[in-house]
């Protein structure tokens, strides 16, 4: 099993550069191999390939991985804490808090007397705000209820409560902003810029550095929590760690990209699969490995001459399928 | 050699603020080597006695102690150094197989990222011998029997290296082999590790005969501590067990059905075919009592009733029936 995880891995490594390599190289402008080669080495620096593969799908390619192995993380942690195989990095709410802010900044501007509309900043802001209210409150019901299915059952209420105010607030705008608010949760990937990445960057390493810290109680947390505890783990402190990173992860991402579905749910589910194991210390680098190579994949999709479809629209094509493969394999 | 014991332990859970006792005022002791079979009706506690022992609930009042040491007061992980315990939830892990599962009993000792050593392998490795489930360690937990998924959650807590383990109805849900089977596995354990193995059971026959000391739970009762013998000869089990409908039958240690005897008969002859004629007899209706009119001869081969020699129990039973007037039966 040693060496054969080893080799899925450098497999899997392979395969990670390459989609990199062909996510730089494909869209709707075509741009040859070797330019890409040259650009990336630095050797030329003043075509318009330069400016597209810099300034574009560099970040572009970068964010999918970022986004890729960020969601499919923090679905893991979501899917070991809750010992449910479809749960997935918003079943906290995150992503409903974050659509309520964004939806708060975006619509309710209209009848504000200052206008954030056209600013990304504050788009980002509002989103972040959203997502981090939403899990400071799940975050302090998780110290007052000790079961995990009241903390599931509260993370899904706040949601249903952020998806009914978003829509109260859709009611009340003007047709601009409602395309613009839909944009958002349609996802993207080429919204997020160098500057954006500086912060962006940061964000995801803790919340990953977080999951590599947990990977010894995450595997306890496997056996319930009642065995987990037997074994000398901290559940409360476990817990509030894995909700922060997953809050971060999920989160961050959410805030730049726009809610991406099913990566989280489906990715953990695909890694099991391959890598037949039920251990963090292996199952962490593959979700990162194998969510960010499903993300490139994606994006290389959304990239059909002429148009440019919603990352959103994509995940879910693969996702879905897999949530019904799991749903069938449990008979 | 470590003594666990309790000082006025109230044992129970609590709600809203208001505590709801289930046991109190327990002081009890455990020692190294020994087997303790925790028997009780329903609702009196035990499963509540072996969660506060484990420290995964807190007690209402009072204190355990591990020699000298205040359990309440150690940290999680010198806890987990201290107990290991076998609940009644099912655990299924997804592509874990036996090794894997054994191997979180050294949680406790490995590094956080929870690399086995050397002597961590050996560990778990012993404690699969234990059990004798060294063969299929390489086996899927969701492939096994509850018999040998049993036997695996024990050698996780063997794995443990723990004084006290604590096993809740260790032998449920399983057929009469494995309750066997793991009763006297626990037995041997106990005896030949110096561990104290503290567990639950509803199989009252069984701990009878493999557990050196029997705690007995009654209903807001308290706990009676003794050797099984002891408190069967003290009637401790008929008291704790009162029923109507059935009683514990010191003849044989297990519970009898109380069915509502009118008929008499005298039975004699052969032991072990006499044994099974009285439990048809009293199923039937009849007590059996000396110099009655009705006489039953028990042979090696036949009852002899009536001066009629019979073949089979129904047969009997239909005898009897009809010289007793009653056609039905």
């Amino acid at each position: 099993m040693y060496s054969r995880n080893h080799l899925l891995f450098f497999a899997f490594s392979l395969l990670f550069i390459f989609l990199f390599l062909a996510d730089l190289a494909w869209g709707s402008v075509a741009i040859p191999a070797k330019e890409i080669y040259s650009v990336l080495l630095g050797k030329q620096s003043s075509s318009i390939y330069t400016e597209i593969i810099v300034n574009f799908r560099l970040p572009k390619a970068i964010t999918a991985i970022l986004a890729g192995a960020s969601l499919s993380v923090a679905g893991l942690m979501m899917q070991t804490l809750f010992r449910n195989p479809l749960a997935d990095p918003y079943i906290l709410g995150v992503s409903s808090g974050a659509s309520l802010g964004t939806a708060l900044v975006v619509m309710a501007s209209g009848f504000l007397p200052f206008s954030f509309v056209g600013n990304g900043w504050a788009l980002i802001i509002s989103a972040i705000v959203g997502a981090a209210l939403v899990l400071l409150i799940v975050l302090f019901v998780s110290f007052r209820v000790n079961d995990i299915v009241s903390l599931l059952i509260v993370g899904i209420m706040f949601g249903t409560i952020a998806a009914a105010l978003v829509s109260i607030i859709q009611n009340f705008s003007n047709p601009d902003a409602i395309k613009l608010f839909l944009m958002w949760t349609f996802g993207s990937l080429s919204a997020v810029t160098w500057n954006y990445l500086q912060i962006l960057l940061p964000v995801v390493l803790v919340g990953i550095g977080i999951a590599f810290f947990l990977q010894k109680r995450l595997d306890g947390l496997l056996l319930g929590e009642n065995y987990a505890r037997g074994l000398g783990i901290h559940i409360s402190q476990t817990r509030s760690l894995i909700i922060l990173a997953t809050g971060l992860l999920a989160g961050g991402i959410t805030a730049f990209t726009g809610p991406i579905a099913f990566v989280g749910v489906a990715v953990p589910h695909i890694a099991r699969g391959i890598f037949q194991t039920s251990s963090h210390k292996i199952l962490l680098p593959a979700c990162m490995l194998v969510g960010a190579a499903l993300l490139m994949i994606c994006d290389i999709i959304t990239q059909i001459p002429d148009y440019t479809l919603p990352v959103n629209t994509i995940s879910a094509l693969f996702g879905a399928p897999v949530i019904i493969w799991i749903i069938l394999r449990r008979k | 050699m470590s003594v666990l014991s309790t000082q006025h332990l109230s044992i129970g859970y609590r709600r809203k603020g208001t505590a709801n006792v289930i046991q109190h005022d327990l002081n009890l002791k455990l020692e190294s080597g020994k087997l303790v079979g925790l028997i009780g009706p329903n609702g009196s506690g035990k499963t509540t006695l072996l969660r506060t022992i484990a420290g995964l609930l807190k007690p209402i009042d009072g204190n355990i102690l591990i020699d000298d040491k205040e359990f309440l007061l150690l940290s999680q992980r010198e806890k987990a150094l201290n107990v290991s315990f076998v609940l009644t939830e099912k655990v299924d892990i997804p592509n874990a197989d036996v090794f894997d599962m054994v191997s979180f009993g050294r949680f406790p000792y490995n590094n956080w990222r929870g690399n086995l050593s050397k002597q961590d392998r050996t560990k778990v490795f012993q404690a699969l011998q234990m059990v004798r489930m060294e063969k299929m360690m390489h086996r899927y937990i969701n492939e096994l029997s509850d018999g040998e998924r049993q036997r695996v959650m024990i050698a996780k807590a063997l794995a443990q290296d723990t004084p006290i383990i604590l096993l809740d109805e260790p032998t449920a849900h399983l057929d009469v082999p494995n309750r066997v089977g793991i009763m006297l596995l626990l037995h041997k354990l106990a005896h030949k590790t110096g561990k104290m193995i503290l567990l639950s059971t509803h199989e009252l026959d069984l701990a009878l005969q493999a557990a050196d000391l029997i705690w007995l739970m009654s209903k807001n009762g308290g706990i009676e501590c003794g050797v099984p013998e002891d408190l069967v000869f003290s009637g401790s089990f008929n008291r704790t067990f009162a029923s109507d409908y059935y009683f514990f039958n010191e003849a044989n240690g297990n519970f009898s059905l109380n069915y509502p005897l009118t008929g008499k008969v005298s039975v004699s002859g052969n032991k072990m075919r006499i044994y099974w004629t009285l439990r048809a007899l009293a199923r039937a209706g009849y007590e059996a009592v000396e110099n009655a009119p009705l006489k039953i001869e028990v042979t090696d081969s036949a009852w002899i009733l009536n001066q009629k020699e019979i073949f089979s129990v129904a047969e009997m039973l239909d005898e009897l029936n009809n010289l007793n007037g009653n056609t039905s039966l």
